[in-house]
């Protein structure tokens, strides 16, 4: 019989070995999958995988996926550590969308070069003014954070899309549901010639080095460890939870605001009624992937969002559906959370006879 | 005007069902002590796989056998996670949403666009003919009986029975229930397990009776509802079958707000029922003592048996 025996330390090595063996363990599950669609799983994981960075194209298009990935999984992790479960980061980035992107069609006939960054300073205020509502009930009326935002999600979505049906919708666009497209100075700069890699990659790199340096050098990053990984010790040290309620949800929305507004003036270029694949949710296994570390959250990012290539160059060349995709996204992060059980616990072999002489 | 009257408050049950379902589901788990956040990935999971057992066989009772068996079948998958592997409860449950949201949509997508009658309507002779009352209470299908008889066999499980004070006795302190002898483990896995089934429940109720069809992601956000709901009933059966109805009343003010053409935005009226959570979940959370009076003490804590 396999028995855990707790460990009498946590294992350092596996904490960063476990997320290396879920993914082996996803591409194992992945062959089981494909088989039973019928589809041969070399090819499929080759589409999956590898295709997708076979040109220089690819290479641009995975920064484009992981722009928004990163920059709230980074925001995320650090959430996660204080233990403070925002789960409405997709809600968050749809008003950073909505805020930055009505500056953008506000200014239509501006051209100067700060209306980007109004725009990009807009969608944060907007992702942190819907974060700022949980924070608000969790700490004034200990209304459950993850319910709170999660339903805000859906108030935001409607939200934006009463928005394009209604008065943010283009004059001349024959009522689709539908902005004008942005103008030259509310759309963001190419990085990198012929590809659609934008100005946001760069602020995403830059979100993971400044929240790496906010978790380990500042007092507000000591205290979020404190308090995530011995509450008892924060509250005695006098550390306050609610200042750390409103810290993690006000980061966590302005990142998802932001993340939101560079969609919009990024790859998308307008405001639709739908403009994330679910990016603020699928940030929660970019979080834990990475270890609630910003560093890790960057390599996760860059992982999560091959998923998303993957899923649409399958479904070109193999004609699979595009919810293979979520299915991948959610093994991972199962097969993570049953492999972290070893950075505890150690498994062991025992014989029948010798677990009944204990 | 009482024709009308009567309308809604068919539509407000229906609407109410697959809460009344997936609520208590989840009370009873969270009652042993295990908080599962994968209601809403359990509930989807429920509706594709019970409308493709309708579908495939033609028999509704094999549809919901189905969408029971499915819902449990990804409540085991987070229970072994979380009681065997020691998983957090939060990431776990969700995992549990997203993968679910995924493989149901996956599994669903040759079934988007076709057409289910729904459920046939039991009618109960010489009670469903007693006017108003008769249509209101006595014609309906058999999940919307089911809910009726599920409140009264929760109620009466966890208040009068032996087993349900053992779990709640589980819920409340896992140390001292396994110092008694009581199989901490075992018991957490069958009320995640029976967590699981009700949701599927809830699932089929949606893709068989609320709109019978299957769209992706029909739940819109109903599974996370469900677990507000059961905050707002503070853990009683009863209350959370009040809370139900309540919702389903605001569900479906909205559908018919828009028949009056009260000239509010569709989107707005479809905002309500997550706004009305949000205050709902606020009024009751207020009060932290009635709170702490009434949740399980263990809730989303990990056990450890030590000897």
């Amino acid at each position: 019989m396999l028995a855990l025996e707790k460990r009498p330390e946590h294992s350092q090595a596996l904490v960063y070995l476990s997320p290396l063996i879920a993914l082996i363990l996803t591409l194992a599950a992945g062959v089981v999958l494909f088989f039973v669609l019928g589809v041969s799983p070399a090819r499929a994981l080759y589409a999956f995988f590898v295709y997708p960075l076979t040109s220089a194209y690819g290479w641009a298009e995975l920064g484009v996926k992981a722009t928004p990935l990163v920059l709230i999984g980074v925001a995320l992790s650090l959430g996660f550590r204080a233990g403070v479960w925002n789960i409405g980061a997709e809600g968050q980035l749809t008003l950073g969308a909505i805020c930055g992107g009505a500056v953008a069609l506000w200014l239509y006939e501006v051209d100067s070069v700060l209306v980007l960054p109004l725009m990009m300073l807009c969608g944060m205020l907007g992702g942190m003014s819907w974060a700022a509502i949980p924070a608000l009930l969790k700490t004034r009326f200990n209304a459950n954070e993850i319910l709170t935002s999660l339903m805000l999600t859906y108030i935001a979505t409607l939200l934006l899309s009463l928005l394009v049906h209604g008065p943010l919708r283009d004059p001349d666009g024959f009522n689709f549901p539908e902005s004008r497209i942005f103008g030259d100075s509310a759309t963001l700069p190419i990085l990198w010639a012929g590809t659609r890699l934008h100005l946001g990659a760069a602020l995403a790199a830059l979100a993971v080095a400044g929240t790496w340096l906010l978790m380990s050098r500042t007092l507000i990053g000591f205290q979020i460890r404190v308090v995530g990984q011995a509450p008892a010790a924060g509250r005695h040290a006098g550390f306050s939870v609610n200042r750390m309620v409103w810290f993690s949800l006000l980061f966590g929305g302005g990142m998802a605001g932001l993340a939101g507004l560079l969609e919009v003036a990024g790859p998308i270029g307008q405001l639709l009624p739908t403009i994330s694949p679910g990016y603020g949710f699928t940030a929660i296994i970019v979080a834990f992937v990475g270890r609630l570390h910003p560093v890790g959250a960057l390599l996760a990012g860059l992982l999560i969002a091959l998923s998303y290539l993957g899923g649409e160059s399958a479904q070109i060349t193999l004609n699979l559906p595009l919810a293979v995709t979520g299915v991948f996204q959610g093994m991972l992060l199962f097969f993570l959370l049953a492999c972290d059980v070893l950075i505890g616990y150690r498994i062991r072999y025992r014989s029948l006879a010798r677990m009944r002489h204990d | 005007m009482t024709e009308v009257l009567i309308a809604a408050i068919i539509t407000i049950i229906t609407a109410a069902t697959p809460l009344i379902y997936a609520a208590l589901g989840e009370m009873v788990t969270e009652k042993s002590g295990v908080l599962n956040l994968g209601v809403e990935g359990m509930m989807l999971m429920g509706a594709v796989c019970g409308f493709t057992a309708v579908h495939l066989s033609g028999s509704a009772t094999l549809g919901i056998l189905t969408a029971a068996l499915a819902g449990t079948g990804m409540a085991l998958v987070f229970a072994v996670l979380v009681l065997g592997f020691q998983a957090t409860q939060v990431a776990t449950g969700l995992a549990l949403t997203i993968f679910g949201v995924g493989l149901s949509a996956l599994i669903g997508q040759d079934l988007v666009g076709v057409a289910y009658d729904g459920l046939p309507r039991l009618a109960i002779p010489l009670l469903s003919e007693i006017p108003v009352i008769g249509p209101i209470l006595f014609n309906h299908d058999i999940l919307v009986y089911g809910s009726f008889a599920l409140v009264f066999l929760v109620s009466w499980f966890l208040g009068r029975t032996r087993a349900g004070l053992v779990l709640r006795a589980v819920g409340d302190s896992h140390d001292a229930a396994h110092a008694i002898g009581y199989p901490v483990i075992r018991i957490r896995y069958l009320a995640i397990l029976f967590g699981g089934a009700m949701s599927g429940v809830a699932g089929a109720c949606l893709s068989l009776a609320y709109s019978p069809l299957w769209i992706e992601n029909m739940s819109a956000g109903r599974g996370w509802i469900a677990l507000a709901l059961v905050v707002f009933a503070t853990w009683r059966p009863w209350r959370v079958f009040v809370g139900a109805y309540l919702f389903g009343g605001i569900t479906i003010l909205q559908l018919h707000a828009q028949a009056l053409g009260a000239g509010v935005p569709a989107q707005v009226m479809s905002m309500l029922p997550y706004a009305a959570t949000i205050v709902v979940l606020v009024l009751i959370s207020r009060d932290r003592n009635k709170i702490r009076l009434n949740s399980p003490a263990c809730i989303g804590k990990p056990f450890h048996p030590t000897s």
